[in-house]
């Protein structure tokens, strides 16, 4: 299994908890749970380059809820979906637009190209899905290539897989409405030399349920970049992952979540060096807000022994609007060989506390305007590393309309 | 012409009274200093007018142009006028000096100044003070010295331009070079004779870059003497000791007698202090 020795505890780990002067009682009683772990895991079947792999759900042990991969997850509310008793009753309405999409099967041959499921709930919605989207990707795209999904309050098994050619270049956004419980995985292989842009918009109604298995294939001097919003639905489970087919290899995830009252935004990403001089970047900022509004961020990085001249950093920050929010966070490095260019990672969680609120307001700012500019703020860094300026806009408006329904805090 | 009045204010924390009976009248270009040793609560007399939610007003007034400030909420207080420089200021993370800037001119001003002219305005503001212009992209006193946290308060003086601004200790923790370039920013905006200002300090040094025109000696929430500049070299010559001796033998004759709180009050302002 991994071993981090002595020498290469290069792994830089920041865990602040920021606590603004004068704090007020109420403010103290703090439900932030901040976990980091900054080693390789102590059980050795949680080690990323141990982990079981496979498409047959049958091969994996029912979800209890204890594993390391599912502890922050509340199973109840994903009503079966993991387990298989969750039969299917539909599929998402698609409206697609920028490229031509082909309808396909779980028997397809590039499905299952990129990703071998960790766990149960992938395997079933690989095997389970009955339509799928293949996008093609050849060439420079100008305009970027949307998959609209909508639910329409059924229970779906969906897939996406994303083809990038060769020096294919271009942006997929897959955008997710309206009502549903859904699982399915997303596929990408981004050829050599490809720069391949993927956003995942979540922007489902209150009680909806998504959970998504997203690899990526990062081919030879090829860049991929994941951008993953999370906004809407009671809970999103989302599990970006990136592996590398050649030297050279270059991907970068981006992410942000906005959790109000009640909702569960969980994002674990799994960043696997195998290839030579590769890179990888995380960048996740969540924030919470409200009674029972929970954020997970996972950040599991290995770097195999043949993965020389790696350099991966991730950073993970949180910010809790309210006390009786709650924002867990776990970044894990395994390395198996010294010979990189560099690794780390931070985690940081602050509150918006009543010391800032004073602060603004006693600038004239109300209340309502002071949660807002902290929020959009503190996402904005994020938005403006896409470098997409459209989209950019597309999804700062997507923020302040999630700002503008959110529950008003009580002052 | 704007006038603060306060007027008798009783301040506690979690039941405890800090301020008992203050009365102090600020008019537009006026310089106050309110001067004493610590824990007589003249921060808590600051954070009182502005409005921190920690200080409970237990009795008293405090009117803007007649308006009662106290029935207004902390956002009300600032776009009424009246401004309060930290001492303490906290960090707002993801959100940079200028975004910050521009929202409290928006608030302040009841209308988003005009982006042109409010850029030219933000940058000559931060170089009367000192302040490199990169200093607008960072965020709100993350990782600010402690000069440049005064300089960012000072900063915010003169683009929101209140009719009352209180500065609580604005002098600490500054070298010589930042206190001259922060006393500078306070005296341009009271050269306007727009602006009243509070001076609360511990310190004689800021009086000698900014002349109060009156001086008020705070001890054990009240205001104990007041008088003209020369009060402040007598309190550097002579310190605090003889106000906290008055006020301890206050403090014994109340417990004597047992007169009411404000019968004390009424006693130590009228009582003659010895030289």
């Amino acid at each position: 299994m991994a071993s981090a020795d002595a020498a290469l505890s290069i792994a830089d780990v920041i865990a602040t908890e920021r606590d603004a002067l004068g704090k007020q009682g109420h403010t103290s009683e703090g439900s932030i749970a901040v976990g980091v772990t900054p080693s390789t895991p102590k059980n050795p079947a949680d080690a990323r380059v141990t982990r079981m792999l496979s498409r047959d759900p049958d091969a994996f042990a029912v979800i209890t809820g204890r594993e390391e991969d599912w502890r922050f997850t509340p199973l109840a509310r994903l009503h079966g979906l993991h387990d298989g008793t969750a039969a299917p009753t539909g599929v998402l309405e698609v409206t697609v637009t920028g490229a031509p999409v082909e309808t396909i099967g779980p028997d397809h041959p590039l499905v299952g190209s990129a990703l071998t499921p960790v766990d149960k709930a992938a395997a079933l919605a690989l095997r389970d899905f009955k339509e799928g989207q293949l996008v093609t990707l050849d060439g420079e795209l100008a305009e970027p290539v949307v998959l609209s999904f909508r639910g329409t309050g059924q229970v779906s098994y969906g897939h996406v897989v994303v083809d990038a050619k060769p020096f294919a270049k271009a942006v997929v956004v897959l955008e997710h409405t309206g009502q549903a419980l859904h699982s399915g995985n997303v596929e990408v292989l981004v050829g050599d030399g490809a720069d391949v842009t993927l956003v995942s918009l979540q922007e489902w109604d209150d009680s909806s349920v998504h959970l998504s298995a997203q690899a990526a294939v990062v081919g030879r001097d090829a860049r991929f970049t994941s951008v993953v919003v999370s906004l809407g639905g009671d809970l999103v489970r989302l599990n970006p992952t990136v592996t590398y087919a050649g030297p050279g290899g270059s991907a970068e995830f981006l992410g942000l979540a906005f959790a109000d009252a009640g909702q569960h935004l969980e994002h674990r990403l799994f960043v696997d060096h195998e290839a030579r001089n590769c890179r990888s970047r995380v960048t996740y900022k969540t924030a919470v807000q409200g009674e029972g509004a929970h954020t997970v961020w996972i950040g599991d990085v290995l770097i195999r022994a043949a993965a020389e001249g790696t350099d991966t950093y991730e950073l993970n920050r949180n910010l809790l609007l309210t006390p009786d929010a709650r924002a867990d966070s776990v970044p894990n490095l395994e390395i198996e060989t010294g010979e990189i260019a560099g690794a780390g990672h931070a985690s940081a969680t602050g509150r918006f506390d009543d010391e800032q609120l004073f602060y603004l307001q006693s600038r004239g700012i109300t209340a309502d305007e002071a949660r807002r500019i902290v929020v959009l703020g503190f996402f904005t860094e994020i938005l403006q590393q896409i470098g997409v300026p459209s989209l950019e806009e597309r999804l700062i408006t997507a923020i302040e309309n999630e700002l503008g329904t959110a529950a008003q805090v009580p002052a | 012409m704007a006038v603060l009045e306060i007027r008798d204010l009783h301040v506690s924390v979690e039941d405890k009274q800090i301020l008992a009976g203050v009365n102090l009248t600020i008019r537009a270009g006026e310089t106050h200093a309110i001067m004493g040793p610590n824990g007589s609560g003249k921060s808590t007399l600051a954070y009182s007018v502005a409005g921190h939610p920690k200080y409970t007003i237990t009795s008293g007034t405090v009117t803007l142009d007649g308006e009662d400030v106290l029935a207004m909420s902390v956002d009300e207080r600032a776009r009424a006028g009246l401004f309060l420089a930290m001492q303490y200021p906290v960090e707002v993370p993801g959100v940079t000096v200028s975004n910050f800037l521009r929202s409290a001119a928006t608030a302040v001003r009841g209308e988003a100044p005009k982006l042109r002219l409010w850029v030219k305005e933000q940058k000559q503001a931060m170089t009367a003070l000192e302040m490199d212009p990169a200093f607008a992209s960072r965020n709100v006193n993350e990782g600010f010295s402690g000069g440049e946290k005064k300089r960012h308060e000072i900063l915010q003086l003169e683009l929101l331009k209140p009719k009352i601004a209180i500065l609580d200790e604005t002098d600490s923790g500054l070298d010589v070079d930042a206190l001259r370039v922060v006393s500078e920013g306070v005296n341009r905006v009271h050269a306007t004779g727009e602006t009243g200002t509070l001076l609360i300090t511990h310190y004689t040094r800021i009086l000698k870059y900014i002349v109060p025109d009156f001086v008020h000696v705070f001890v054990a929430g009240r205001i104990v003497e007041e008088g003209g500049k020369e009060l402040a070299d007598e309190l550097e010559a002579n310190g605090y000791a003889k106000y906290l001796a008055a006020d301890a033998a206050d403090a014994a004759d109340a417990a004597g007698a047992a007169p009411d709180a404000a019968g004390a009050a009424g006693a130590a302002l009228s009582r003659p202090l010895p030289v």
